[in-house]
């Protein structure tokens, strides 16, 4: 029984935001047809895609930086446990609390009753992944905590009743005149003659959260890396919402993934010089905290770091799959993806979404549960070549569909296919038949599904009058 | 608690058990150790929108006299000479005397020349992070011996068990396009007086 | 040289003509082609559609086809990087390690036609006439798995009369993808509609590349367009001359 509950186990259903309502294809169709979100993340990923080339151009060594951050994310994978213990330890011995969670129900119980704890029915929030995938939010809304999202994108999110759609921006399918829209009519207090110029914006923002920044006793983050040899952690920011939130209140309570932590703290100066670059395409973001257990008369006093599992361990399980768990959450590889460019991030039903998110939350919920999702992808291998750790993510993708259930009739055909090309005499004669069989026209009216999507919008080729092999047969 | 500490610890291993090998880290990106041009550095802060004004240690005090015409905060342990007349200091000062003051100045640890970042560590000269993060306008002494050439450096010489602050700019986001916008909750001045 | 040409089932079946121009150019340049019958599909179908097993016979008839050959071609950076990257892989999987280090061995003299004639043949200027403007796509499997680079283009500059006009973001996927052209059919088109919309625009008559696949997708949306501009294959050009 014991060994039985040590196995690796996949997040469960019910909670937090890791599985959508649709297949990919069904939530693309939606997304496809919004055409202002489309020219929207046009312009924003083809910004990104610029600034990010201009400044990883600066490098000379770019690529071994790479190579080094690749290979200390498979240093830490190979030594989870041991680091695991060794951060708790030196959290601990800094006067931090460590907490863990087997999965998305026990963080979100974890939190709560830390917050109730302090007697807060308020958190300031940093933006974070892992408070999103466990769907946190809902948890302290149900428990009468109010979450109030600090980031900018976060803040445009929760105040348009959305959901986030990108994992550096979440609000990076909204320009700007419809920020400003659902400022407007949703946030208190705003001025009416509010323009949609972005640091007016942005300045609306600062006005609306300063009195909560600075009246709130407790602050949940999520954390971009931490230290196992310190027990330091660090946040990655620009706005200094993130600051506020590290340093003003009385209890800090830290959620981040297992995968999330690095050897030593000279590790660090590969990770400052990949992310910022890869992410927001800046040298440095504005703003980075990095903070060991509690500081006497700086900064919270009270500090707990709760240790989230939720799938981990499965994808660690999968030798194929499991560089999905070096992804440093920078984006690149949404930035680059024309699939995602297209679709945009609500197409895949997770908050992780585009290309990591496509090899990502199939893997933490058992790939039944996003089984649309490894196919989500062309396999142009765009991904691949931004990814700063080098995650092979067409690799995983096609690795993933070896695992998903198929579907009965495409495995026949898939069977049937692969029965004649093992077979070139039949091979040759089914390549003949085929060009009698082409009544279906240029066209292609009245092919059956799922073909009909190919000739939706393009024609077939023109048989030709002989194959190749006749043709060289014939010479 | 504990329960679930052995059951994810327990699981963990037994993802691991095809006994991955250690890979070695190849470091043979640029290490520390390369010199430092100022003007790489300048040329990154102007860019990310501070403000860097090169002048001598006596000038400190005159220079953000005319740079701010309110109150302004320091830590406790700056240096006499560099305060400006009327000085606010913090010795324990509430969020919103701290909110309050027109600037913040404070010393810094270390900057990185290659990304125009300032490191705050919290010694007596920089003060506690609060202090830093309210006022609207933070001004930054700097003296050249604490220029690095690139993150790498910065990394060896900060001590990690101190609450450390990495600036790069006045707080900016890019969540609106994806275009970097200045000024959204930290400070939205950021000065920095080089010595030299 | 002798060389032998892995057609590639598309090409085989409903591109011939880029087989037989790979074949008549290298018999044009001097060496011999061999073309043995029993080569049928490298299986890059089945591996990225999600079966691999289904593959490894695929796998085992390349590898058996084309063990005996020192250098082999085909006209198509996707199958070539298929056979590379990923035919040893299945073959371990689900085969032996014998099958698999044979395959790596054999994908390893397998060139697209691009790198062969430059790196092994070592020639840029292969004599072809082509009195037409080109545009090039270069192909997502040739840029990012096969990674031939330019020369593609390197071998285009070299044909007399050929206009070569630049494609505006010739590196983003025209949305075929094998499968997912079927599976996420609408996300495809919205994909290939930008990739013509950008070959349009640069005045070429003819959109070429290095892979039958592509070309079909790109082909087929351009011709249900009638926007008059032809695909044709990297090697139909490069075997193009003026008599």
């Amino acid at each position: 029984m014991t060994t039985f509950l040590g196995m690796p186990a996949t997040a469960p259903r019910g909670v937090g935001n890791l599985r959508g309502d649709q297949t990919f294809p069904e939530a693309a169709h939606d997304a496809l047809g919004n055409d202002q979100m489309r020219r929207n993340l046009r312009h924003a990923t083809t910004t990104i895609r610029g600034k990010s080339g201009k400044v990883i151009g600066e490098l000379p060594d770019w690529q071994r930086l790479r190579d080094a951050g690749s290979a200390i994310k498979a240093d830490v994978m190979a030594r989870l446990p041991f680091l695991l213990e060794q951060l708790e330890q030196n959290v601990t011995a800094a006067g931090g609390i460590v907490h863990w969670a087997a999965d998305a129900n026990e963080a979100n119980a974890i939190v709560t009753r830390l917050v109730k704890e302090t007697g807060s029915d308020r958190v300031i929030k940093v933006k974070s992944m892992a408070t999103q995938e466990i769907g946190l939010n809902e948890a302290l809304e149900e428990a009468g905590i109010a979450p109030v999202e600090t980031d900018l994108a976060e803040l445009i999110v929760q105040l348009g009743h959305d959901k986030p759609s990108h994992i550096l921006v979440p609000a990076i399918h909204r320009n700007r005149s419809e920020i400003r829209e659902i400022f407007l009519r949703e946030m208190p207090g705003v001025d009416p003659a509010l323009t949609d110029d972005p640091p007016v914006l942005a300045a609306a923002a600062r006005r609306y959260l300063r009195e909560t920044f600075l009246s709130t006793t407790v602050a949940v983050s999520g954390a971009n890396f931490a230290i196992a040899d310190t027990g330091t952690l660090a946040v990655v920011e620009s706005e200094g919402n993130g600051r506020m939130c590290l340093t003003l209140p009385d209890t800090l309570i830290t959620v981040m993934g297992i995968e999330k932590v690095l050897p030593t703290w000279q590790d660090l100066e590969v990770f400052l010089q990949l992310l910022p670059r890869a992410s927001t395409g800046e040298r440095m973001n504005p703003y980075t905290t990095m903070w060991t257990g509690v500081t006497p008369g700086d900064g919270p006093q009270n500090f707990h770091l709760i240790l989230l599992d939720n799938g981990r361990s499965a994808v660690l399980a999968d030798e194929a799959g499991r560089s999905a768990l070096h992804c440093i959450r920078c984006s690149a590889c949404l930035n680059v993806c024309p699939v995602y460019e297209r679709t945009g991030g609500h197409a895949y039903g997770s908050v992780y979404p585009g290309p990591i998110g496509a090899i990502l939350s199939p893997q933490l919920t058992g790939i039944e549960d996003n089984a649309s999702l490894p196919y989500a992808s062309s396999l142009c291998g765009a991904c691949f070549d931004a990814c700063p750790v080098k995650i092979d993510i067409p690799s995983i993708l096609v690795h993933l569909r070896n695992e998903v259930p198929h579907p009965r009739g495409e495995r026949a055909a898939m069977k049937a296919a692969a029965r004649i090309m093992d077979r070139p005499r039949l091979y040759a004669s089914a390549q003949r038949a085929a060009k009698l069989a082409r009544i279906a026209g240029r066209r292609g009216r009245g092919l059956p599904p799922p073909l009909t999507g190919w000739t939706a919008s393009r024609d077939l080729p023109e048989m030709p009058s002989q194959t190749f092999r006749d043709w060289w047969a014939a010479r | 608690m504990s329960a679930s500490r052995e059951l994810i610890l327990s699981r963990v291993r037994a993802a691991l058990r095809d006994a991955l090998v250690v890979p070695e880290v190849p470091r043979d990106y640029r290490p520390a150790g390369r010199p430092v041009d100022l003007d790489v550095l300048v040329d990154r802060l102007v860019d990310y929108k501070a403000t860097v004004h090169r002048i001598r240690e006596d000038e400190i005090a005159s220079t953000v006299e005319g740079l701010v015409s309110g109150a302004v905060l320091v830590p406790s342990g700056l240096p006499q000479e560099w305060r400006p007349a009327g000085a606010l200091v913090d010795d324990g000062l509430a969020p919103d005397r701290i909110a309050a003051a027109a600037a913040v100045l404070t010393a810094a640890a270390v900057a990185v020349a290659e990304t125009g970042t300032i490191v705050l560590d919290a010694s007596p000269d920089q003060g506690r992070r609060i202090i830093t993060l309210l006022p609207d306008v933070h001004i930054i002494v700097l003296r050249p011996e604490q220029v690095v050439a690139a993150v790498p450096d910065a990394v060896a010489r900060l001590d990690a068990r101190r609450p450390l602050t990495w600036i790069s700019g006045p707080s900016a986001t890019s969540d609106i396009e994806l275009n970097r916008v200045e000024g959204v909750h930290g400070p939205r001045n950021l000065h920095v007086l080089l010595l030299g | 040289m002798r060389i032998a040409l892995f057609a590639t089932c598309l090409a085989d079946t409903l591109f011939p003509e880029a087989a037989k121009a790979t074949a008549l150019l290298l018999e044009r340049l001097g060496h011999e082609v061999v073309f043995p019958f029993e080569q049928t599909c490298c299986g890059q179908m089945h591996v990225n559609t999600g079966y691999q097993k289904d593959a490894l016979p695929l796998v085992k008839r390349y590898v058996k086809t084309f063990d005996p050959y020192d250098v082999i071609v085909a006209p198509s950076g996707s199958c070539v990087g298929s056979i590379r990257h990923q035919h040893a892989m299945v073959a371990a999987k689900y085969g032996d390690a014998g099958l698999a280090s044979r395959a790596s061995s054999v994908g390893e003299r397998t060139y697209e036609l691009s790198e062969l004639l430059i790196d092994v043949l070592k020639i840029e200027d292969v004599g072809a006439f082509y009195p037409h403007k080109v545009t090039y796509h270069p192909t997502c499997h040739s840029l990012r798995m096969t990674r031939v680079g330019d020369k593609p283009l390197r071998l285009l500059r070299q044909v007399r009369g050929l206009d070569l006009v630049e494609l505006p973001a010739a590196e983003q996927c025209c949305g075929f993808g094998g499968t997912f052209a079927i599976k996420n059919a609408e996300t495809s088109s919205a994909m290939l509609a930008d990739k013509m919309t950008n070959i349009v625009s640069t005045g070429a008559d003819v959109c070429s590349a290095g892979d039958a696949s592509c070309l079909m997708h790109i082909g087929g949306g351009l011709s249900r367009l009638r926007s008059g501009v032809r695909t044709v294959h990297l090697a139909e050009i490069l075997a193009a001359t003026e008599s």
